[in-house]
């Protein structure tokens, strides 16, 4: 029953995702042409990043609130080596690494010392931006090597590179999760860690590198981020975990764990897109855009969980009746 | 005693769907007794407390307080007439002082608010009368079980409680603890109130009750004066039924040891325990709830830590905490807790199947779909699983059903030794048959099969022989011939070491 529930949240956010794409190409001036589309696929690139490894911390019960500030750190730290002289080839992967160790501090709290990750990440969410601005002040590094700074905004025919690396990645992802012992114990343990933990699962191994991947993630997100805009800068990404939580849970996620498909939120990464994308050529004005993309999210956790409250509205519980 | 009990059951019943928890049974409290309430484990004695604590409301029969009927439409009301409950494990709120938790709601005030030199002073006055010594004014964070009890009982005083019912509070009660809380009781009965004393210990209840009352399957069995019968009548009284031909374990060969358990030592939790389980054996681990027999078997599994000790399968000395190494030894686990333990109530049943079997359905990286419904399939035929699809979610079968699903994931994976944690409850007659018939054909096979239960008939029906925990230890290992309801029952209850 729950199974058909989330097929059909699926199918509602595809109808709502060609619904919004065929609005917005008759109603929209300049949505439907393919430098547009390409540019509203380069644009979601860092979200949908971060988002295919959250789906699994999300759908394993925990969160990670601290992606974006993952992204920033990881930015300044390539622009204080590209500054101290270093060549990107060697900056790369330190900067992967160090998206790594983000992911590994949060894994170890959660883990060992057994912490919420909601409120692990809180904390490690202002701790990597409070280190990102130690390493790299207000300054900006812009000077990048052109190289990069092309392939990052390049594209074949009207999809850009960087989707590309994303629907790679995504294929990955969504195997690892649907088609793989590890998926199957994600799902298990986000529904029941205690089973889970009773049926041989490794729940400490996994969430730890679950949390690790969303690091490496992160900081693969800032890669693009940077060659993107030609800048690195401390406050790169603000606030994008807030858009990464929400294509999540628009996606279909279950905010309480162990349901959820990669699909699913692919298509919500991309219906936020296209509906940002629309409202602006729309000439909406910036702060009706967050209250759009607000309304989504909290339709988005509303709507599965309606159902529920309505029944136990209607229904009177045990106690109720023993005591009438 | 020809006055009017304050508080009675007359003919009570009350039934749970289709299990009927208490079948007109009668009981009464007089002013300065102290009643024990005895029965085995699921006899009815947790109903009759709620009860008469008002949580339950019978279906049928009367509660009579002071010989006028009442009814009681939830704990409240219960409380208003003088009905007070002390749980083995009360909940104060730790962060406030005693006398706060003793007068939470019902603080003395005075113009500007709380009084509380006067409450401090109420409090003090209290356990003057308990005649116990504690602090008003220290928080309830950090105070033993014991003394929480004690704020438990002055609060129920502070109320004028005139009927206590104390709910196995000596379970958690070092030796001291438990004659200090008596010394209470005692004063408590020559002030006039009526005490309801629930305990698995029956040396206690001769040493403290005047009257007992014994249920037995839900039902009325008798009430009895404590000086005209002794602990070996009681024990008749709580187990005396017939033994029916439902358990059938096959006679077999008992092969090489393959369990082997050296003197595991959990402090606090259980001490000392040793024991050998061979292939083709069935060997019950019985004693009452508490004693430990769980947190044995999850030692053993490796959900929880051990202190000391050792456990051995097949010869193989087994990695401490650590359920993968266990089950790469061999072992499975049916746990106690189904819906928590033994299953993930969202998932499918061949998901649920597969889980402790997922190197078994790989294909190279990927997990392949079709081996993993085949487990399930096949498991589901043998095991005669009613469902109408393998991919739907577990929590639409039966009780039963989500048994015998428990059970495929774990024989799915060929176990040499088998531990079930109490395999038959909540599940329906035709389903217990089965999974014991399942049980005598796996022992058949050569598997090791360690068995935790509380239901007797079942212990004595299916155990080659029957090890008896009490209070963390083992008390007594029993052939299937010296295994007898009593012999049991008795190693259980602390009373003679066989």
């Amino acid at each position: 029953m729950r199974l058909e529930m989330v097929r059909r949240w699926e199918g509602l956010i595809f109808v709502l995702l060609v619904g919004v794409c065929v609005w917005a190409s008759l109603g929209v001036d300049g949505f439907a042409n393919g430098s547009n589309v390409s540019f509203l696929l380069l644009d979601t690139t860092e979200i949908a990043l971060m988002a295919l490894t959250m789906t699994l911390v999300i759908v394993a019960a925990e969160i990670d609130l601290s992606v974006a500030s993952t992204l920033g750190l990881s930015c300044a730290v390539l622009g204080w080596l590209w500054n101290a002289g270093l060549s990107i080839e060697m900056i790369m992967p330190i900067c992967l690494l160090v998206g790594a160790l983000c992911g590994a501090v949060n894994g170890l709290l959660v883990t060992r010392l057994g912490l919420p990750s909601l409120a692990v990440t809180i904390g490690t969410f202002a701790l990597f931006r409070g280190l990102a601005y130690v390493i790299l002040g207000d300054q900006a590094v812009a000077d990048l090597p052109p190289a990069y700074t092309g392939l990052a905004t390049a594209s074949i025919g009207p999809v850009p590179v960087a989707t590309v690396l994303v629907a790679v990645l995504a294929v990955v992802a969504a195997v690892v999760l649907h088609a793989t012992g590890v998926g199957r114990a994600v799902f298990a343990l986000g529904s029941n860690e205690e089973a889970a933990y009773f049926s041989g699962v490794r729940v400490k191994r996994i969430k730890f590198w679950l949390f690790v991947a969303t690091g490496v993630m992160a900081s693969l997100a800032s890669l693009v981020y940077t060659f993107r805009y030609a800048s690195a800068r401390a406050d790169n990404g603000m606030g994008l975990e807030l858009a990464v939580v929400a294509a999540v849970l628009l996606g279909g996620v279950s905010i309480f764990g162990g349901r959820g498909t990669l699909p699913g939120v692919l298509m919500a990464v991309l219906l936020l897109g296209v509906v940002r994308n629309a409202l602006i050529l729309a000439d909406v004005a910036n702060e009706v855009l967050n209250f759009v993309t607000g309304l989504l999210l909290v339709a988005s956790v509303l709507a599965p969980n309606l159902g529920a409250v309505w029944r136990r509205r209607t229904t009177p519980s045990v106690e109720g009746k023993s005591a009438s | 005693m020809d006055q009017t009990p304050v508080l009675s059951l007359s003919q009570v019943s009350k039934a749970f769907g289709a299990v009927r928890a208490v079948r007109e049974v009668s009981l009464e409290l007089h002013p300065g007794e102290v009643h024990a309430l005895a029965g085995e484990n699921g006899a009815g004695k947790s109903t009759i407390v709620k009860i008469l604590s008002g949580v339950h409301r019978p279906d049928s029969g009367r509660i009579l307080l002071d010989g006028e009927p009442v009814e009681f439409a939830g704990p409240g009301d219960a409380q208003q007439a003088g009905v007070a409950v002390i749980y083995q494990e009360p909940t104060l709120f730790p962060d406030l002082s005693v006398m706060e938790n003793i007068f939470m709601g019902r603080q003395p005030r005075s113009r500007f608010g709380i009084d509380r030199r006067a409450m401090r002073a109420a409090a003090a006055d209290l356990f003057a009368r308990l005649g116990v010594r504690l602090d008003p004014d220290q928080p309830a964070r950090g105070l033993s079980i014991a003394d929480q009890q004690l704020v438990e009982i002055a609060k129920a005083l502070s109320r004028r409680a005139r009927v206590l019912i104390m709910d196995e509070p000596t379970a958690a009660l070092s030796g001291n603890e438990v004659a200090r809380l008596f010394g209470v009781a005692t004063t408590l009965r020559e002030q006039g109130c009526a005490l309801l004393f629930i305990s698995h210990r029956l040396e206690e209840m001769f040493e403290l009750c005047t009257r007992v009352t014994t249920l037995r399957d839900g039902a009325y069995v008798a009430t009895d004066l404590i000086a005209d019968i002794t602990p070996d009548d009681l024990v008749r009284r709580m187990v005396g039924r017939e033994l029916d031909a439902l358990f059938p374990k096959q006679e077999t060969a008992a092969g090489e040891v393959a369990l082997k358990v050296g003197r595991l030592t959990r402090e606090g939790v259980f001490t000392d325990v040793s024991f050998e389980v061979r292939r083709g054996e069935i060997v019950a681990l019985a004693g009452l709830v508490g004693a430990g027999r769980s947190e044995v078997a999850r030692a053993i599994f490796g959900i929880d830590r051990w202190d000391a000790g050792s456990v051995e399968v097949d010869g193989r000395r087994l990695r401490p905490a650590s359920p993968t190494a266990a089950m790469a030894a061999g072992l499975a686990l049916v746990p106690e807790d189904r819906r928590q333990q033994g299953l993930v109530m969202d998932l499918s049943i061949e998901r649920n199947i597969g889980l402790a079997g997922l190197a078994a359905v790989r294909r190279g990286p990927l997990v392949s779909r079709a081996a993993e419904r085949r487990r399930a399939a096949d498991w589901a035929v043998r095991l005669r699983l009613k469902y109408a699809r393998l991919a739907d979610p577990v929590n639409v079968l039966s009780g039963g059903n989500q048994q015998k699903v428990v059970l495929a994931k774990w024989l799915a994976r060929g176990p040499s030794v088998l531990i079930v944690d109490e395999p038959t409850r909540g599940i329906d007659v035709g389903t217990k048959a089965e999974v014991h018939r399942l049980l005598s054909e796996l022992a058949g096979s050569g598997v090791a099969v360690l068995m935790i239960s509380s239901e007797l008939p079942e212990v004595l029906g299916m155990a080659d022989r029957v090890l008896v925990m009490h209070e963390g230890r083992l008390a007594a290992e029993l052939s299937r011939a010296e295994a007898t309801e009593e012999s049991v029952m008795a190693a259980a209850t602390g009373r003679s070491a066989a």
